[in-house]
C-alpha cells in the first residue's frame, strides 16, 4: 500500500519522517509520516482526531514539532513560525475561520503585506489586487466589505483566495468545503486543478469520500496519530480508505433503530425566529428519540440549540415540553423546564475547569445541596457525584480530581452527569464528540443510546455525516437558518448533503435585517 | 457561484455604525443647544473656548487610550503617564535649565519609553494590559513623586513655556477667534493618530489586533511587534499632553495624574469605540472628550453642584455603550 514515485518524476516537494508530537496529556502524533510531490493533490485522511490537523500546523509552522524529520525539496528545514511557512512557499487554509471580522475582505487577505506607498497603505491597489483575485477564482464579491457581513461560504472564500495570494508552492486546505455549496466548491476544484498545472502541491484534508475521489490523486491514512498507509485515490475502493481510518471494518457496527413512532413528544419545537440566523425552525423529538442535526458551518444548527435553551434571544416560536407551552426567557428556565444543553466548547460554556469532578457534577443541582444556613452538603453532593462517575464510567481517580485533568470524553460525561442528577430528561448535545479520541467516542455513542433507550429525548447537532447516520432515529437537516427537511435515521449521505445545500433561490425577498 | 450569491443585507452594519457616530454627534448637538437655551451666557466665544481649552487634555490623552483599547487592549497608565511626562520635562527645563524644545522632546521620549515598557510587558511577558498598566500606573506615580521630591516643578525660569497650550497663534492672525494653542494641538495630534489608523500598517494592525490577534499570527505578522508600537505610539501621544497640563499650570504637579485616565476612557468610551476591540474612530473620540466638557461646563454654568457632574457623566457612559449594545444586537 505505499506509494510509488514513478521513475524520472521530480523529487517530493515535502517530505515529513517519523514526525512526533505530544500535548499535555495527549500523544497527537506518534511516527507520523507524509510525502507531497508537485503538480499532486495529496488527500490527508482520518477520524477526527487522527492528527491530520496537528501534523499540517507542524508544516505551516503553527506548532513545532518533537521529533522527526521535515525534507522540503529535499533540503531539512526548521519551521519555527508561519511567517517562515510563507516565506518557504507553504500556504494553509484553516479549519476554524482565521480572520479578522472587523476588517474588509481585501484588507484580510493581505494582512501582513499590505501595498504600501511611501508608507502609506495603498488601499486602491489593495482592492484592485484583491479583486482580481476573486475574478479569477470566478467570485463575485465586493473586496471592501468588512468580513462580519459575509456569509459563512463567502468567508471561506475569502480564506481561499489568502491563500491563493501567497502564491505558495505547497498548499493546504483543511476541510476547505465545509460551508460551500456544490457550485461552490466545483469552482473550487477548478482553481485546484489550474494550481496543480502550474505544479503546486495541494494537501487536501476533507471527511468527504466523493470530494476524494473527484478530487485527489494519492490518499495518506492516519490513525490516532499514527501513519496508516498511502494509497492511490483512482484504484481504491472507498470501503477500503474507511477500513484503513477505523481499523476495522464498518458493517459490524450498525445500530439496531428502536422504534419510537408511538412514544409521546417530549419536546416540541414551533416557528423558531431569528434574524437571518433561524428562520421559522419547527420540530418535535419524542421520548427514547435521537433527533441528529446535519448541516453546514453555519446553516444554523447551535443558534437553534441556543435559543431553544434560553442562551440567546428569539425573535419569535413557542417551546412545549411534554405537551405544555414553556415560556424560556433563560437558561434557568430551560434547565427548570428540564432542558440541558451540551455546548461544543465544553472548555468555555460546559464546564467549570478549574473545579473538581464533584462540584462540576453538582453545578446545576446546587440548590438541592444546600442546608440550613446555606451550607453546602458536601458528603450529599460526594455521594452522587461518585454514583455518576460509576454508572458513566468516568475514569478519574476521585471526585476530588480536577475536570481540567480529564480526557475530552471524561469530560464530556461530567457535563452529562451534571443534567443527569438536574433530572434533565431532554438533552441536547452540540458536537458530543469534538475533540475527543476515536475509543472514547464509541464509549460517548453507547452512552447516548443508553439514556435513549431510557425514555429521554436527545438532540444530537454533529458536523460528522457518520456520527449523525449512526446515531440518529431521524435527521434533521439545515441549510441558512431554514430546516431544510427531516430525514428517516437510513437516509443516504447525498439525500442530507442536498438538503443541507438546499439555499434559496438568489432573489427571493431578503429586505429584512 | 454568482447564481447563488445573497444580496442586500451587506449595508445594514455601515448604516447603523454611521447612525452609532451620529448619535454621539447629535448628543453633543442636543447639549449644547440645550445648554443654550438655558443659559445665555453659554454660546458666548469666551465660553466655548473655555470648553474646548477644557478638553485639550482629556482630548490628546483620549486619543492615546483609543489606539491602546482599538487592540482590545487598555491602558490605565496614561493620567500619572502624563505627569511623569511633566516631571520630566521639568527637570530638563528647570533644573537643569536646557532649552524649551528639548524638554518637550523630552517628556515626549519619556511617554514613548513608558509605552514601549508596557507593551512589552504586554506583548512579551503575556501580562494581561489590565494589569501591565495598573502596575505601570503606580511605579509612574512613585517615580514622579521620588524625582520631584513630592513637591511642583515650576516653569518660571522658561519664559514663554506656558503660552504652549495658552497662547493662540490663531489669535495673532484672526483677533476674532483666539482659539488656545492646546486646542490646535489637539487638533493636530488628532489628525495624526487619524492618519495613522486609516493610512498606515501600524493602523491596519491595530484593528486587526483587536479583531482577532490568533488570525494576525497566523497570518505570519510580527504580532508582538506591532503591539509594542501601539503602546510606544501610545504613550508618546501621552507626552504631548503632560507638555500640554505642564505648560497650562506653568508647573509640574507630581500628585496629579491617577484620575485622569477615567476620563479618558470614558470619553473613548462615549465616542463609540468597542472595549471588545476591533473598532473605533479618532472622531468618535474627540466627539466624546467634547460631550464631558460641554456637559461639565453647562452644569456649572447652571450652578449644579459638581458631585452631580460625576452623577451625570457616570449615566452618560452606560447609556453610550448601552446603545451601542442596541446597535449590535440588530445586526
Amino acid at each position: 500500500m505505499s506509494a510509488e514515485v514513478g521513475s524520472g518524476a521530480p523529487g517530493p516537494l515535502v517530505e515529513m519522517t517519523d514526525i512526533d508530537k505530544s500535548f499535555p496529556g495527549v500523544r497527537a502524533l506518534a511516527k507520523a509520516r507524509f510525502e507531497l510531490l508537485p503538480g499532486e493533490v495529496h488527500a490527508l485522511m482520518g477520524e477526527n482526531g487522527a492528527g491530520k490537523s496537528t501534523l499540517m500546523k507542524i508544516l505551516s509552522g503553527v506548532y513545532s514539532r518533537d521529533g522527526g524529520t521535515v525534507l522540503l525539496n529535499g533540503q531539512p528545514v526548521e519551521i519555527t513560525s508561519p511567517r517562515q511557512a510563507q516565506d518557504l512557499g507553504i500556504g494553509i487554509i484553516h479549519q476554524e475561520l482565521a480572520l479578522m471580522r472587523d476588517l474588509t475582505a481585501a484588507q484580510n487577505i493581505f494582512i501582513g503585506r499590505e501595498p504600501r506607498r511611501f508608507g502609506i497603505l495603498d488601499e486602491g491597489r489593495l482592492n484592485r489586487d484583491a479583486a482580481a483575485i476573486f475574478a479569477s477564482m470566478n467570485l463575485r464579491l465586493d473586496p471592501t466589505f468588512k468580513v462580519e457581513t459575509l456569509t459563512i461560504a463567502k468567508q471561506q472564500m475569502v480564506e481561499i483566495a489568502k491563500a491563493l495570494s501567497y502564491r505558495s508552492r505547497v498548499l493546504i486546505m483543511d476541510e476547505p468545503t465545509a460551508a460551500l455549496n456544490d457550485a461552490e466548491i466545483a469552482e473550487l476544484f477548478a482553481i485546484i486543478n489550474r494550481l496543480k498545472a502550474e505544479g503546486v502541491g495541494i494537501v487536501y484534508i476533507s471527511h468527504k469520500m466523493d470530494e476524494i475521489k473527484r478530487i485527489a490523486d494519492r490518499v495518506t491514512i492516519m490513525r490516532d496519530g499514527e501513519y496508516v498507509g498511502t494509497v492511490r485515490a483512482a484504484d481504491t475502493p472507498i470501503e477500503t480508505i474507511i477500513s484503513m481510518m477505523v481499523g476495522r471494518t464498518l458493517s459490524a457496527e450498525t445500530l439496531a433503530i428502536p422504534n419510537t413512532a408511538a412514544a409521546p413528544v417530549a419536546l416540541e419545537v414551533k416557528n423558531l425566529n431569528r434574524g437571518r440566523e433561524i428562520r421559522d425552525v419547527s420540530f418535535s423529538v419524542r421520548r427514547g428519540e435521537i433527533l441528529g442535526f446535519a448541516g453546514l458551518m453555519g446553516a444554523g444548527r447551535t443558534e437553534v440549540a441556543r435559543a431553544i435553551f434560553g442562551a440567546d434571544r428569539r425573535e419569535s416560536g413557542e417551546v412545549w415540553v411534554h405537551g405544555k407551552r414553556v415560556g424560556i426567557a433563560s437558561p434557568k428556565d430551560a434547565v427548570a423546564a428540564g432542558i440541558g444543553y451540551l455546548s461544543e466548547d465544553r472548555k468555555h460554556f460546559g464546564l467549570a475547569i478549574g473545579l473538581d469532578v464533584r462540584n462540576n457534577i453538582a453545578l446545576a443541582s446546587l440548590p438541592r445541596f444546600t442546608g440550613p444556613g446555606g451550607v453546602l452538603d458536601e458528603a450529599g453532593m460526594q455521594k452522587e457525584a461518585v454514583a455518576y462517575i460509576r454508572t458513566l464510567a468516568i475514569k478519574t481517580p476521585s471526585d476530588t480530581q480536577e475536570a481540567r485533568l480529564l480526557s475530552g470524553g471524561n469530560q464530556q460525561k461530567v457535563v452529562i452527569a451534571k443534567w443527569l442528577l438536574r433530572d434533565c430528561d431532554i438533552l441536547i448535545f452540540d458536537e458530543p464528540t469534538r475533540g475527543i479520541d476515536v475509543g472514547a467516542k464509541s464509549e460517548i455513542y453507547k452512552l447516548l443510546n443508553g439514556l435513549a433507550a431510557e425514555g429521554k429525548a436527545i438532540i444530537v447537532i454533529s458536523s460528522e455525516l457518520p456520527e449523525v447516520l449512526r446515531l440518529s432515529h431521524r435527521i434533521a437537516v439545515m441549510c441558512e437558518g431554514r430546516l431544510t427537511g427531516i430525514l428517516p435515521g437510513g437516509a443516504s449521505q447525498e439525500e442530507i448533503m442536498r438538503l443541507a445545500t438546499l439555499r434559496e433561490p438568489a432573489m427571493q425577498v431578503r429586505h429584512a435585517g | 457561484m454568482t447564481d447563488t450569491a445573497a444580496p442586500a443585507v451587506k449595508t445594514g452594519p455601515r448604516i447603523s455604525g454611521a447612525f452609532h457616530r451620529l448619535l454621539a454627534f447629535s448628543g453633543l448637538i442636543a447639549l449644547v443647544v440645550a445648554f443654550s437655551l438655558a443659559s445665555p451666557n453659554f454660546m458666548q466665544t469666551q465660553n466655548i473656548l473655555a470648553i474646548l481649552q477644557a478638553t485639550s487634555v482629556n482630548g490628546v490623552l483620549a486619543i492615546a487610550a483609543t489606539l491602546v483599547i482599538i487592540t482590545g487592549g487598555i491602558d490605565l497608565s496614561v493620567g500619572t503617564l502624563m505627569t511623569f511626562c511633566a516631571v520630566i520635562a521639568g527637570v530638563i527645563l528647570t533644573y537643569w535649565g536646557l532649552p524649551m524644545p528639548l524638554g518637550i522632546l523630552g517628556a515626549i521620549l519619556a511617554g514613548t519609553a513608558s509605552g514601549l515598557v508596557s507593551g512589552t510587558v504586554i506583548a512579551k511577558l503575556k501580562v494581561p494590559p489590565f494589569i501591565a498598566t495598573l502596575g505601570m500606573m503606580l511605579i509612574l506615580k512613585g517615580l514622579s513623586l521620588v524625582i520631584s521630591g513630592t513637591r511642583p516643578i515650576y516653569f518660571n525660569d522658561t519664559p514663554g513655556f506656558n503660552q504652549i497650550a495658552l497662547g493662540s497663534v490663531v489669535g495673532q492672525v484672526f483677533p476674532a477667534v483666539p482659539v488656545p494653542n492646546g486646542v490646535m494641538i489637539l487638533f493636530a495630534v488628532a489628525l495624526l493618530a487619524a492618519f495613522v489608523l486609516g493610512k498606515t500598517a501600524l493602523g491596519r494592525y491595530t484593528f486587526a489586533l483587536g479583531s482577532n490577534e490568533e488570525a494576525v499570527r497566523l497570518s505570519g505578522v510580527n504580532v508582538d511587534r506591532w503591539k509594542i508600537g501601539v503602546y510606544a505610539m501610545a504613550g508618546g501621544i501621552v507626552g504631548v499632553a503632560g507638555v500640554l497640563i505642564a505648560s497650562r499650570l506653568n508647573s509640574a504637579q507630581p500628585a496629579l495624574g491617577q484620575g485622569y485616565e477615567l476620563d479618558a476612557i470614558a470619553a473613548v468610551v462615549i465616542g463609540g469605540t468597542s472595549l471588545s476591540g476591533g473598532r473605533g474612530t479618532i472622531l468618535g473620540t474627540l466627539i466624546g472628550a467634547l460631550i464631558i466638557s460641554v456637559l461639565a461646563n453647562g452644569l456649572r454654568i447652571l450652578s449644579v453642584a459638581q458631585e452631580w457632574q460625576t452623577v451625570v457623566t457616570g449615566c452618560i457612559i452606560i447609556l453610550a455603550v448601552y446603545a451601542d449594545i442596541l446597535r449590535r444586537r440588530t445586526l
